[in-house]
């Protein structure tokens, strides 16, 4: 799975000048991504919520994890990308390393993303930076 | 007397405000309701001026405070056509009130006793009936629903029997709007001998509601969906069940005499409410119902009809969206559909153009299966509305449509 770095999407995000072009390359990011498969869809790798629900599924390549993500909302699935430009491909260590709270303020996150998304994106961050620290 | 939305509108201050820039279109109601500014000053007065704990307190502030108290339940009783004013017992919610008659009737279930809901229910009125019967022994009957929404009446009446104990029903679905026939099925399961909770949350702001004329046995609802404040809520119930049951919580207010082995209890509604209540819930409820009392019912119904048609139009016109609940009996509840756009998605879209709905399950996760959907989106109206906010719905909805194509 190809995807843009996290510095790449910080500086496409701080070129938009209003929400609509910022929702959309969200949205154009979610559509990118393959998705899970429906057999891989389980229960274990489901991560579930009120508005959508999210399948979070990885495995080692290398030492470094590959992570698959799906979301019944595009938009959702866009936030995924963006948490996961991040964290993709990178060993345990730059994972447990990497500042996501500086990232989320450098997206300027908060203006654009209301609380409950905020807290489903950081309730990933969570379950990826659990996933490595048990390697 | 005829109805000014203007002049209600200018009574709601949150309503004045926009959102990231846009006027807010608040459509979020069956999830709560705004509070007039007669509510927001009946807490101020409150607070400012007779804050005291009541029913206890020898001082002039405690014995104002206790009257407000108590006059709120006067206010309630009269609201409800309750017989007496004792039947009405203040909760948190509908959802503790649910718990509460659970608590009462639920202990009086046994193994071969039925207890029927339907498949509209909120989780508040499934999953605590489901829960009382796993404790009892006794089975829980779903009365299902034709696809528009609507009760399968003749299929109400093969499951009501000689044994059903307790039928559970809501007024209005709050997932898709439809006004239920409860005092129909009242009559019905009472000449069965069954008891007959309605759960009004979606009901008691949208109408006339006489708890005579329905003929239930309880009727339960939340404060904050009645403009009122949140966090305190109603059980009406029939003087001759509370007084039977098995007391709930125990503590001050609701006993008579205590010695270091034993207590009695207290009369209704005492005995129903055990420690500090919520008191300037109870008295910003009451200014909330004085309030909405003083309105033209059948003008402000009209109203709501009115954006209903209005957005049914609307809906009908823009071509990808299905609405989700058809019954013609429906109060101001939009919920529906868009193609190839998870509610998630329009909801997100919707917010950034100021529009407040609700996405998601509803707290009706075995109506959306039943329904075959993962969710819905929900526009929901309350008398402050007006055919600007349903306009501005629309144009962001094909903007969603254009964006997520």
């Amino acid at each position: 799975m190809q995807l843009p770095t996290s510095t790449e999407i910080v500086e496409d995000l701080a070129f938009f000048d209003d929400w609509e072009q910022r929702y959309q390359y969200i949205i154009d990011l979610g559509k990118q991504i393959p998705g899970l498969s429906a057999e891989a869809k389980t229960s274990e790798k489901l991560v579930k919520g009120c508005q959508s629900n999210v399948w979070l599924d990885y495995h080692l390549h290398d030492a470094k994890f590959q992570f698959d993500v799906d979301s019944d909302a595009v938009i959702v699935q866009g936030l995924l990308v963006l948490v996961l430009s991040a964290y993709h491909d990178k060993s345990a260590h730059e994972i447990l390393d990497f500042d996501m709270d500086a990232y989320f303020k450098a997206l300027d996150l908060e203006r654009h993303i209301t609380p409950t998304r905020g807290n489903g994106l950081r309730a990933i961050v969570g379950k990826i930076r659990q996933i490595a620290s048990v390697v | 007397m005829s109805f000014d939305v203007a002049a209600i509108r200018a009574q709601f201050p949150l309503l004045q405000r926009d959102v990231g820039g846009k006027p807010l279109a608040y459509l979020d109601n069956a999830a709560t309701t705004q509070k007039p500014q007669a509510v927001i000053d009946a807490l101020i007065d409150f607070y400012t001026q007779c804050n005291a704990n009541v029913h206890r307190g020898a001082h002039h502030l405690s014995d104002e405070a206790t009257r407000r108290y108590e006059k709120s339940r006067d206010i309630m009783a009269q609201f409800l056509n309750a017989q007496h004013r004792e039947e009405v017992i203040w909760t948190s919610g509908t959802t503790e009130a649910i718990n509460l008659v659970a608590n009462g009737v639920g202990q009086l279930f046994k193994a071969g006793d039925e207890i029927i809901v339907t498949e509209l229910e909120h989780h508040a009125n499934l999953v605590t009936w489901q829960q009382a019967c796993k404790r009892s022994g006794a089975t829980l009957k779903i009365c299902p629903i034709f696809d528009t929404g609507e009760l399968d009446i003749d299929a109400f009446d093969a499951l009501l029997s000689e044994n059903t104990r307790l039928v559970a029903l809501p007024h209005v679905s709050n997932a898709l709007g439809t006004i239920n026939p409860i005092a129909h099925i009242s009559k019905k399961a009472k000449q069965k001998g069954a008891w007959v909770l309605v759960d009004g949350a979606q009901g008691i702001a949208h109408g006339d509601v006489d708890v005579q004329e329905i003929g239930c046995d309880f009727y339960v609802f939340s404060g904050h969906k009645l403009f009122g404040p949140t966090g305190i809520g109603v059980l009406w119930g029939r003087k001759e069940l509370l007084e039977i049951w098995p007391v709930w919580q125990t503590g001050g207010e609701m006993i008579s005499d205590v010695n270091y082995q034993n207590a009695t209890w207290g009369d209704l509604p005492n005995r129903l409410e055990a420690g500090t209540p919520n008191i300037a819930g109870v008295i910003g409820l009451g200014a909330a119902v004085t309030w909405f009392s003083a309105l033209d019912m059948k003008a402000m119904q009209a109203h709501e009809q009115d954006l209903l048609e209005y957005a049914t139009n609307c809906a009908h016109k823009l071509e990808g969206m299905r609405i989700v609940g058809t019954a013609p009996n429906k109060i101001g509840v939009m919920s529906f559909q868009l193609d190839n756009a998870h509610p998630a998605d329009i909801g997100f879209i919707l917010d950034k153009q100021g529009v407040a709905i609700r996405t998601g399950d509803n707290c009706a996760q075995p109506l959306m299966k039943r329904l075959g959907l993962p969710g819905t989106a929900r526009a929901s109206f309350s008398i402050y509305n007006t055919r600007k906010d349903i306009d501005q719905l629309f144009e962001a909805l094909k903007k969603a449509k254009q964006m997520l194509a």
